[in-house]
């Protein structure tokens, strides 16, 4: 395998764009910090890839004219994923692990707040037998949560506690759209949404962007002191019918640890969009109690559909280029109830 | 690390129709996976990753449906891509799916693609309005009419000449047990008759609305020792470019040309119609046979591409058959679409093709082009290990 290192990042989180922003306004500026960071100009990228959703976008093709941010003039060696930013980011690590290039940027973006995300989310299921039922994310959550009470996994207290370590983290965060930690107890007096989820368990609506830049070997080198190698990429994916699938636990984020070495890992950014999904997480990752989870503040304080994913990923390397972690892991995941899931391990040296 | 190389060694596809009401999206899929895995001698179980390909979720109504496909697939327990270029996404999928083999991630991967266009209307789902842009309400006929029209114009072709393609086509479609198609009496002079749709295009030069699906099993070099025909990959590529600007040109694309560039390269082909036995070029309307040949280097600009076609030169017995399959233009499943012609042309080099082989075939293109003629996914396959 080739050395292949996280060298860049850009986020934008927010609870609703102003006005209706097109995704080329929405982007240039990220990929404007992209090239800040790497004395790069667009013509130095290898290989770009994005992420979206046309669903969310409510129309076909909305990745077409996020190549004009790009400046697709003259034309690149681009492709798209209907997945979050993390998997665009695996296809283009695949591709610099073929030799074709070295370089790679990758972006995603989503405006969550146009529909009604839960009941957009439900378009997702089966649509023979469960999308009729419009069964929406925040209860299928809702039962996930009160699986896991009944069959004595967690309690609401260890929810509360999630909630209020990321409210709190995100008070650090300027791209945290939810933050301000109180007490356990406070946490728990608040009213519930969908039972046994209470709002701070659920992460917010949020509108976004990410980017991402990898790059090889000595390329990495003349970017960064401290590269955020990537040391190991897996991901996996379980089957979606919530009836046979034991929603205490995610066998796909087992597996795809199993792929991977996650021993010394000091820094865990997780992807849990819902407070007793971080405990899931931590028990299928097997991350021993001093691991830090979620320094950002998670997605439970800012979740842009298709790059909360990879801004975990992006606050994992961050950790890494400053020095303050020598070893962290990131997560995605994509699917009601944590279906689908992919973790990215990075460290300083290799 | 160099590039590994990788190889076909199952190819699958649905019956292409308009309406397959006879299965679900799960089982289009399996029917093209499952002939796939049996041409490949191989279970679902042995298989490491699945990449899935497809047009927008509004063809179907269903947002991200390889995630409720999981199972179905055989996916559950494995990694699971999901890609979308447009047009050129069957094309873009089989890369993806090489690349995993090509980067020494995966040994055996499973590769599907499909569009169930009767569980929806792909007519409503191109056509739903946005803020700020002009609306086509056209259907992809009335975007590239012009283009069309363009290409007539400046090369000063014969207006029969898309009517010599689409003839060919149905004609070669009837080799294909596989074709949605099958119009056992069309002619040129039949296809002059049909009914105008979009000036210069008649509806007997366009593409139909397919249900199907596609499947390719790519392995890595030690597998393919095992088996009897392996279709190597010798060079894939991905080319994008604006869907508007004023320089740009949409009959002769730059992102196609520079692709093609970068593909003949790779392959180590210095004249490709010389050297490429077999293609199967993405042609949804008539008119772009000879206006992909012109832009792939087959012919010269400007002209070259009709010539060749009205010669007879892309027809099963000339010197460059196009589209032996029945191509797009019998087919349009429109997912699977890039991926059909990609495994057709591993079917060629491997001997595999049944009554529209063409003998010897020994190196063949595989090409899609998605959007407004601005995504661009082709490959070589060869049936001799590459040497570069």
């Amino acid at each position: 395998m080739r050395d292949v290192a996280v060298v860049g990042f850009a986020q934008r989180q927010m609870a609703q764009f102003d006005g209706s922003p097109t995704c080329v306004e929405l982007l240039v500026p990220l990929f404007g910090e992209c090239y800040e960071q790497t004395g790069w100009t667009r013509r130095d990228i290898g290989f770009w890839c994005s992420g979206s959703s046309d669903y969310l976008a409510g129309r076909s093709f909305s990745f077409v004219q996020a190549v004009d941010a790009i400046g697709v003039i003259p034309p690149v060696n681009e492709s798209h994923v209907e997945m979050d930013l993390a998997w665009a980011m695996y296809e283009a690590w695949l591709k610099i692990q073929t030799g074709e290039v070295d370089t790679a940027l990758v972006y995603a973006f989503g405006k969550a707040s146009a529909g009604v995300l839960r009941r957009t989310l439900a378009l997702q299921l089966d649509p023979y037998t469960m999308t009729p039922l419009w069964p929406d994310t925040v209860s299928l959550a809702g039962l996930q949560a009160r699986a896991g009470i009944d069959a004595g996994a967690w309690d609401e207290r260890a929810m509360a506690e999630v909630a209020n370590r990321s409210l709190t983290d995100a008070e650090k965060n300027e791209y945290a759209i939810r933050k301000g930690g109180s007490s356990v107890d406070d946490l728990l007096s608040r009213p519930m949404y969908a039972d046994p989820l209470r709002k701070h368990d659920c992460a917010p609506v949020t509108d976004g962007a990410a980017a991402i830049v990898l790059a090889a070997g000595d390329k990495a080198r003349e970017v960064r002191e401290r590269p955020a190698w990537i040391t190991g990429l897996a991901h996996n994916v379980d089957p979606i019918s919530m009836g046979t699938r034991d929603l205490t636990r995610a066998p796909s984020a087992a597996r795809a640890a199993s792929g991977v070495d996650l021993d010394g890992v000091e820094v865990a950014e997780l992807h849990a969009p819902f407070s007793h999904q971080e405990l899931v997480l931590r028990r299928e990752l097997g991350l021993a109690d001093d691991v830090r989870i979620n320094p950002s503040g998670g997605a439970l304080t800012g979740n842009p559909m298709f790059s909360g994913g990879g801004i975990r990923v992006g606050e994992a390397a961050s950790r890494i280029w400053s020095g303050e972690a020598s070893k962290a892991v990131a997560h995605a995941t994509s699917g009601p109830a944590l279906q689908q899931n992919l973790l990215c391990v990075l460290e300083g040296r290799i | 690390m160099a590039k590994q190389p990788a190889a076909v060694v199952g190819v699958g596809q649905t019956h292409h129709r308009a309406k397959r009401e006879d299965v679900s999206m799960a089982g289009l899929c399996r029917e093209a996976i499952d002939r796939a895995l049996l041409d490949a001698n191989m279970t679902l179980d042995e298989i490491d990753a699945i990449v899935v390909g497809k047009a927008p979720d509004l063809f179907e109504g269903v947002m991200m449906p390889e995630l409720f496909l999981a199972e179905a697939l055989g996916a559950a327990g494995k990694p699971l891509l999901r890609v979308h270029t447009a047009g050129s996404v069957g094309g873009s999928t089989a890369i993806v799916a090489s690349s995993l083999v090509q980067a020494g991630v995966h040994r055996k991967v499973l590769t599907v693609a499909y569009e169930k266009q009767s569980e929806s209307n792909a007519m409503w789902a191109l056509s739903v309005p946005l803020p700020f842009n002009m609306p086509v309400h056209a259907g992809a006929g009335g975007y590239f009419a012009p283009h069309v029209r363009s290409y007539i114009r400046r090369s000063e072709a014969p207006t029969h000449v898309g009517a010599i393609v689409a003839a060919k086509d149905r004609q070669n479609a009837l080799k294909n047990p596989y074709a949605h198609l099958r119009n056992p009496d069309t002619t040129v002079e039949s296809v002059l008759a049909s009914q105008m749709l979009w000036d210069p295009i008649r509806y007997d030069e366009t593409c139909p609305s397919s249900d199907g699906a596609c499947a390719l099993v790519i392995v890595s070099e030690d597998v393919a020792a095992a088996s009897p025909n392996p279709a190597w990959i010798h060079g894939t590529v991905m080319r994008s470019e604006a869907t508007t600007a004023a320089e740009r040109d949409q009959v002769n694309p730059q992102a196609s040309r520079d692709a093609a560039a970068a593909l003949w390269k790779q392959a180590g082909i210095t004249n490709p119609i010389e050297e490429i036995d077999a293609a199967e070029i993405y042609v949804p309307f008539s008119w772009f046979e000879p206006m992909w040949l012109e832009s792939l280097g087959f012919a010269e600009e400007n002209g070259g591409g009709w010539r060749l076609t009205e010669s007879g030169a892309t027809a099963m017995d000339g010197q460059l058959p196009v589209n032996c399959s029945g191509g797009v233009l019998s087919s349009n499943p429109i997912g699977a679409s890039g991926m059909l012609r990609f495994g057709e042309a591993a079917l060629q080099v491997r001997g595999a093709a049944g009554e529209h082989q063409v003998d010897g075939a020994r190196r063949a293109l595989g090409h899609a082009y998605g959007g407004g003629s601005q995504f661009f996914a082709m490959w070589v396959v060869g049936s001799e290990k590459p040497s570069n």
